[in-house]
């Protein structure tokens, strides 16, 4: 069965989006830190990740159909 | 003999109507500029006494539908300070002075320049040049000339953030740059204030409000000795419309908590992107 999340890229981290960030492939219990990687986002560029609204860490294992957000560090006033 | 306060007020109050016929006495801005200087007090109190005795402030009629006599007046009893007055504390002075928020303590060392233009409302073409915290005096004078204003043209830092912060009911970070903040939140931890951070960077930006045992900006930035000096609007840049929206935003956690209510983005952060319409409040509790 073939497992789904979407992607929502925030700030300077959009580049980095997948062609269909509804509809983003995963292996089972992937990590986060695996999803970064294959989307080419330097991990140093990653602040803040949201799983269903909830703040996670790079070693959240996704189990297919989570909403994931990842931010960059936003300063500007 | 001189009259007391509240018969002055009385006396030069008036009948008006609000909008849906509901009537109400008023009390005008040039009756009120009058009546401060025949009584030799600040018109911030001439305005407090006369909602104390149920007499509108003109200028405040269309706050009246939403805010209680008593709410107005502890607006304009309580003490905000604003850190940065560039884009977000443009807007946040803008929006303060005009709901009447009694007194504002404004900090900023900067000046404006021409790159300031595209957002930052206290500046414009023959502001360059001039201090921030002037600009945001002056601004504030022509909107609201009841308000206390406080000025400290200089950068917050470790030595002067607590004697600056430390008479506020409500701190509100509109710096720029993320490394300050750590230094704006800890001041206000040690003076036992709330503080609403916001930040934006391109069409993107996002408000908390952090009480001092709350998570706090560790949680949304990492440790302080892992960041970089600015963010994504160093490469983003920053757009008028985000920063506008994230400071009004701040105002109304800002109103809120004087006014003591409860839903606050406390230990979460609400997230804009304008580019994709995105709008989320997030946990920040894990």
């Amino acid at each position: 069965m073939e497992r789904y999340i979407q992607v929502r890229l925030f700030a300077s981290l959009k580049d980095f989006s997948p062609t269909d960030p509804d509809n983003f492939p995963i292996s089972h219990g992937e990590t986060i830190k695996s999803v970064l990687k294959r989307l080419d986002i330097p991990q140093n560029e990653v602040k803040l990740i949201f799983i269903d609204g909830v703040k996670k860490d790079v070693t959240y294992r996704l189990q297919g159909g989570e909403r994931v957000g990842i931010f960059p560090p936003v300063g500007g006033g | 003999m001189k009259m007391k306060l509240t018969e002055e007020i009385a006396k030069l109050s008036k009948e008006s109507n609000h909008q849906d016929g509901d009537s109400y006495r008023s009390i005008s801005v040039e009756s009120t500029l009058k009546i401060s200087q025949i009584h030799r007090c600040h018109g911030r109190d001439v305005e407090i006494t006369a909602l104390e005795a149920g007499i509108v402030p003109e200028r405040y009629a269309r706050n009246m539908k939403t805010y209680s006599h008593t709410q107005q007046a502890v607006l304009l009893k309580s003490t905000v300070s604003i850190v940065g007055l560039g884009g977000l504390g443009g807007v946040v002075v803008e929006i303060l002075a005009r709901m009447g928020t009694g007194s504002l303590n404004l900090i900023d060392g900067d000046i404006f320049e021409e790159s300031n233009l595209n957002r930052q409302f206290l500046s414009s073409e023959k502001a360059l040049q001039q201090t921030k915290a002037e600009s945001a005096e002056k601004r504030i004078n022509a909107i609201n000339s009841s308000l206390i204003i406080h000025t400290h043209p200089e950068y917050v830092n470790e030595e002067n953030a607590v004697d600056y912060l430390g008479k506020s009911d409500v701190i509100v970070d509109c710096l720029g740059g993320i490394q300050d903040r750590f230094v704006l939140e800890k001041a206000s931890k040690k003076v036992g204030c709330p503080l609403i951070s916001g930040a934006v960077a391109g069409l993107s930006g996002h408000v908390t409000t952090i009480f001092p045992n709350d998570l706090g900006l560790e949680s949304i930035y990492g440790k302080p000795s892992d960041l970089p000096a600015s963010g994504a609007e160093a490469s983003l840049g920053c757009l008028p419309q985000i920063v506008t929206l994230v400071a009004a935003i701040q105002c109304s956690e800002v109103a809120k908590i004087i006014l003591n209510k409860e839903v606050l983005f406390r230990n979460k952060i609400f997230t804009i992107d304008l580019l994709e319409n995105v709008f989320e409040i997030l946990d920040l509790a894990g």
